[in-house]
């Protein structure tokens, strides 16, 4: 009988790491997402995310639809802020056509987008606290959610997928009693936010899992390409908003919250903090409401309203060419970058002076702050992965699109 | 508004600083220039890609220090086939700039940024994921949404929408 030798065994001291599969189905990583850990006992040697699980290949499809078709689809990319993904891809088209857009519209759409930022943050509250253990708060949150999505099927008939900007404006005006109900919502939201903030701020089981938790430098944040909360909770003041204002934005008075520390901790307090300054824009567009026409003076793109098409011949034509051969958009490229409650996403369109996008490119927040998770997460402990997901708030849909 | 003719024209873009910065750094990277609709975009030549890119990062009047976005457009059938595109911004001065490289579509190839800006990583994995371009020096050169072992180019133009069946 061969010899069998005995496996070798490492000696104490020795550097052994050990590979430790995580997702893509754990309920912490809020989607379909893998890591792949590095571990050294309990410490992260190395992170590797591994992704694609969601890939629906949305870039491509967009080549196949006309432009105002692929409105529907950008609500799928980013699913809980699925306005904002409208107004990046209709204000980047918008830019392509050189289409002005009236007043009323650009208000609604900063109105709408504030809400849908409160709506993204809420769900990001909620979950990062629940994973640390916090469960009270995720059912606060969900009851104020509910709220605001009410407010979207209002407006657009859905609570989620709601297609309600399009290219030229929006598309309805909001129903009687709208804003009054907003108005309720944005004067008792401040008190919500305290009713969070006394939960998990001073918590100090909740300060014990964030403060100095996956530290992540002004410097490395930049080379990895972090943006929003994450890139701010580092101490770069960069929001679109402010810095290259859209849709109006520059019509409105906020501060943009930065901290310095660069751990869990401070990216809470940041999107906290941008909780307070979105409620306070709401208020904002609620007073100031222009009154005026909802959508741009431009037939050959926008659709008619429903009574002209009863009554006049060429609302009619316009119409049916609209629907059945879409509108050409002047031949180039643009990229457009704004805000989302994740950081910058940015729609680079490129046109061919024909009625389909030639080229749709999602430039997803969350894709690009997934590589500084691998960064932030190095030297950890298994359990602070939990709460370094949570801190970027990650949407898997818009990273695999 | 009315579109405004693009400017293609250097001399009269000079004044932005990424071109005005790579004008009086080596003239020669810059193939073509043009602006439109209030965006500034800068053909490379190929060779030149990394020194460009770490140049404009460590231009201390502006320094592009962020990486937005990386992606690759295909002009099938026209030749040179890809283009591929950096969006970068400076953060400091929230100016922002397009390079594009053009590539050849028989094998198309470029030298990889990341050793510039490591953001890169995941871009251009994805780049050569979906388009077939291949990026030399990268670390970890890898499919990334596609399974590893997936047939073709999805985003190329030559790939049917509905997947070859």
């Amino acid at each position: 009988m061969a010899q069998i030798s005995p496996p070798a065994i490492a000696e104490p001291g020795q550097d052994q790491t050990m590979i430790l599969n995580m997702g893509p189905q754990h309920p912490s990583t809020h989607g379909v997402l893998r890591l792949v850990l590095e571990i050294d006992g309990e410490v992260i040697v190395r992170v590797k995310p591994e992704i694609g699980y969601l890939h629906t290949g949305i870039e491509k499809t967009c080549e196949a639809k006309f432009y105002q078709q692929v409105v529907p689809l950008t609500d799928r990319i980013d699913y809980l802020c699925p306005l904002t993904n409208n107004l990046a891809y209709c204000l980047a088209v918008e830019k392509l056509l050189g289409l002005e857009i009236p007043p009323k519209a650009q208000w609604m759409r900063v109105l709408m987008n504030e809400l849908t930022r409160i709506n993204s943050h809420l769900v990001w509250l909620g979950t990062h606290a629940m994973d640390l253990g916090a469960m009270t708060v995720f059912l606060y949150c969900f009851r104020e959610r509910e709220d605001v999505l009410r407010f979207f099927e209002m407006v657009s008939g859905q609570r989620m997928m709601t297609s309600y900007f399009r290219i030229g404006g929006i598309a309805l005006e909001p129903p009687l009693g709208f804003f009054e109900k907003v108005k309720k919502f944005a004067d008792r939201f401040p008190g919500n936010v305290d009713e969070y903030e006394g939960l998990l701020t001073g918590n100090p089981i909740f300060t014990m899992r964030t403060k100095g938790v996956a530290h992540l430098s002004a410097g490395d944040a930049i080379a990895m390409g972090a943006c929003g909360p994450t890139l701010r909770g580092s101490g770069v003041d960069i929001d679109l908003r402010r810095d290259a204002p859209y849709t109006g934005y520059e019509n409105f008075k906020f501060n943009v919250p930065v901290r310095s520390e660069g751990d869990v901790f401070a990216r809470y307090l940041c999107r906290v903090a941008e909780l307070r300054e979105s409620i306070g824009m709401v208020q904002q567009a609620l007073a100031g409401m222009p009154e005026g026409p909802i959508k741009a003076d431009s037939p050959k793109v926008v659709l008619p309203d429903r009574e002209k098409m009863k009554t006049q011949m060429e609302a009619l034509i316009y119409h049916f060419k609209i629907i059945t051969e879409g509108f050409t958009v002047p031949a180039g490229e643009v990229y457009q970058a704004i805000e989302s409650p994740r950081g910058e996403m940015g729609y680079y369109i490129v046109s061919d002076g024909t009625a389909k996008p030639y080229r749709v490119h999602m430039r997803g927040p969350s894709y690009a702050n997934l590589q500084a998770l691998a960064k932030m997460c190095e030297g950890q402990l298994i359990a602070d992965v939990v709460a370094a997901i949570g801190s970027i708030d990650v949407v898997l849909g818009d990273i695999d699109r | 508004m009315a579109l405004a003719p693009p400017i293609t024209d250097i001399e009269q873009l000079k004044a932005h600083p990424a071109l005005g910065h790579l004008l009086a750094w080596n003239a020669s990277v810059v193939e073509s220039v043009k602006f439109d609709r209030d965006e500034l975009t800068i053909w490379i030549a190929k060779e030149a890609i990394c020194e460009v890119a770490a140049s404009l990062r460590d231009f201390p009047d502006c320094p592009f220090n962020y990486l937005a976005d990386l992606t690759c457009v295909d002009w099938y059938p026209s030749e040179p086939r890809f283009e591929v595109v950096y969006h970068l911004l400076s953060i400091p001065h929230k100016e922002r700039v397009r390079l594009k490289v053009r590539l050849d579509g028989s094998s198309p190839a470029i030298e990889s940024v990341t050793s510039v800006w490591p953001s890169a990583n995941h871009y251009e994995r994805e780049v050569f994921d979906l388009f077939g371009v291949r990026f030399a020096g990268h670390p970890n050169l890898k499919r990334i949404m596609m399974p590893d072992d997936w047939e073709g180019h999805p985003l190329r133009k030559d790939y049917p929408v509905e997947g070859y069946r």
